[in-house]
């Protein structure tokens, strides 16, 4: 338990009389990929925000690498290594595939004070961009403006986004949402090739994603964890079939 | 790979490269044109139009490149106008000091309002914006040892060094115009950096930026205090060009009109800006000669502009050179 990279104790959110995170305890290892499932409304998205700095927990605490980040703000915790993915793609759409990606660069090269120099021609930001571009498969891309992309590679650019940055731990939330058999697919082997460089959480309702990529799997029900183990496991579980898979796996 | 690794370039013009030039070659020329045709008069008014110009290519940096509609822009201008009056009342009235004071008073309103300002954002921005500005106005407006509602007379240009350079009006012109020149060159250095592009970044997703790990607010505040500053030396230039300070010069008209300098010149590419300045004092210097309801003709203008060249006028020139290159 103590050598875990990203650790929540006791987190609870609720939006009214809706509880939405409930006293959640969880943890992931370094190099793991631990995958959060579970049915639309179960909280996923919501323990992702909190997880980033975009909602703030009602009480709990968040330890990353062994330091309390519940209070710091979004942009600090990306700092510390914490990059995440959005289940809608959030990107710069005026801006270039490249250009999307050299920003987070930037982020990790630090002076971003700089007014002097093209920053859209330094190639010390450039060069990286474009091998996370590459990773992705969207290294002929790089020049197009990043609004005018087709859904699965906006999925593809906010991978290479937080692979840009080099982080400790990666948030994935749905990454191949809404993409099609042959882009899901690639979106699978690109992450299966990177496991292990970080620890990964992973929320997606693709179960043969899933379970093709998982070290671990937490079910995540009403805010609450109904069952957490090896993907053999948690895909035996009679709870878990019976509250989510069964469904699911048809 | 060294093809693939040139970045498109922040904005491209689209066929409007030389504008730029043109539009500054056109400002050294009209010295010129004036002594040729005898009409001095065309030489203040283009250091009128070049002065309100610096403080357009300020508020564009905002507007256009930070999406933060700031409605108070006029107060940085009189901001630095009131450091030339004020200044002058107690004999000092070298530009090597009164310059400096008129910036570094702007900027440092800028940074004390701006701390509280960007904490909000839309039309939140907009109002507390405008709350700032009202609340330079009404104090410059109080300001009864300083001429309180009636402004201050001035009683001479500033000198530089000693020297009378501003009160010769072609050296003036000259002075307004490297102003304009090095304003503008720094603003297009500023967007293209990589501060530049963080503050780009933050109008089109800030969350998005955020997640990256930058803290959009210190940038944009950066922002705020630089575009506040250059304002601020609109003023030092104003207060000279006009030897006189008023609160009018702080109206919340003011902070409008170069809202509508900056939106009929074209938002986000600095060069629509100085149109935009241009565009709307030479109409109002025209029309005002027909009629002094001159607004109730300018004002549809501005609305068919607004509803028909999105734009603004950049935006139509754009549209007209596609049309013509193609044809």
């Amino acid at each position: 338990m103590a050598d875990a990279v990203l650790h929540l104790e006791k987190l609870r959110k609720s939006f009214g009389a809706l509880v939405v995170t409930d006293d959640l305890t969880f943890d992931v290892m370094p190099g793991e990929l631990h995958a959060v499932i579970g049915p639309n409304g179960a909280g996923k998205t919501t323990l992702i925000n909190q997880i980033s700095g975009l909602v703030a927990p009602d009480s709990g605490t968040i330890l990353f690498a062994g330091r309390d980040i519940s209070a710091l703000p979004t942009h600090a915790r990306a700092e510390l290594g914490l990059a995440r993915s959005f289940q809608v793609s959030s990107i710069l759409p005026g801006f270039s595939a490249l250009e999307n990606v050299a920003l987070a660069v930037q982020s990790r090269a630090g002076s971003s004070f700089r007014v002097l120099g093209r920053a859209a021609a330094e190639a010390a930001l450039n060069g990286p961009a474009m091998a996370a571009l590459a990773d992705v498969g969207l290294a002929e891309r790089a020049q197009i403006p990043a609004g005018e992309l087709s859904h699965g590679e906006k999925r593809a650019l906010e991978l290479a986004i937080a692979l840009a940055l080099q982080p400790k731990v990666l948030l994935l939330d749905e990454p191949m949402a809404g993409t099609g058999r042959e882009e899901t697919a690639r979106l699978v082997e690109v992450l299966r090739r990177l496991k292990g460089r970080f620890s990964v959480v992973l929320v997606e309702h693709d179960m043969t994603a899933v379970f093709a990529l998982a070290d671990r799997i937490s079910v995540l029900i009403y805010g609450r964890i109904l069952a957490s183990g090896t993907p053999a496991g948690v895909r035996a579980d009679p709870r878990v079939v019976a509250a989510y898979l069964g469904d699911e796996m048809e | 790979m060294a093809v693939s690794l040139a970045a498109s370039p922040a904005r491209p013009r689209g066929g409007l490269q030389a504008l730029p030039g043109g539009i500054f070659l056109a400002f050294a020329l009209i010295p010129i044109v004036a002594l040729l045709t005898g009409d001095t008069y065309l030489v203040s008014l283009g250091s009128r139009v070049m002065i309100f110009a610096i403080a357009a290519v300020a508020l564009d940096l905002l507007v256009g490149y930070g999406a933060l509609i700031s409605f108070g822009h006029a107060a940085f201008i009189g901001l630095g106008a009131y450091a030339v009056g004020i200044l002058s009342v107690y004999g000092i009235t070298d530009a090597l000091v009164s310059l400096p004071v008129a910036l570094a008073v702007s900027a440092a309103y800028a940074l004390l309002t701006g701390v509280v300002c960007l904490r909000t954002s839309g039309v939140y921005f907009i109002m507390i914006t405008l709350a700032f500005g009202q609340m330079a106005f009404f104090t410059a407006s109080s300001l009864a040892p300083f001429g309180g509602d009636d402004g201050l007379t001035i009683a001479a240009r500033n000198t530089l060094a000693g020297f009378p350079l501003l009160r010769d009006e072609r050296a003036f012109y000259y002075v307004v115009f490297f102003c304009l020149l090095g304003t503008y060159v720094f603003c297009r250095a500023l967007v293209a950096s990589r501060f530049g592009r963080v503050v780009r970044g933050a109008k089109e997703n800030p969350v998005r930026m955020a997640t990256i790990g930058f803290d959009v607010y210190r940038f944009q505040l950066a922002t705020y205090v630089i575009a506040g500053a250059l304002a601020g030396l609109s003023g030092f230039l104003l207060a000279n060009a006009t030897e006189f300070v008023s609160p009018a010069y702080m109206s919340w008209q003011r902070s409008g009109e170069l809202i509508v300098m900056v939106l009929l010149g074209g938002l986000g590419s600095l060069d629509g800006a100085i149109v935009g300045a241009a565009a709307y004092l030479l109409t109002e210097e025209w029309l005002s000669g027909f009629t002094e309801h001159w607004k109730v003709i300018f004002g549809p203008v501005l609305v068919l502009v607004v509803l028909f060249a999105r734009g603004g006028l950049i935006g139509l020139a754009r549209d007209l050179v596609r049309r013509f290159t193609r044809g």
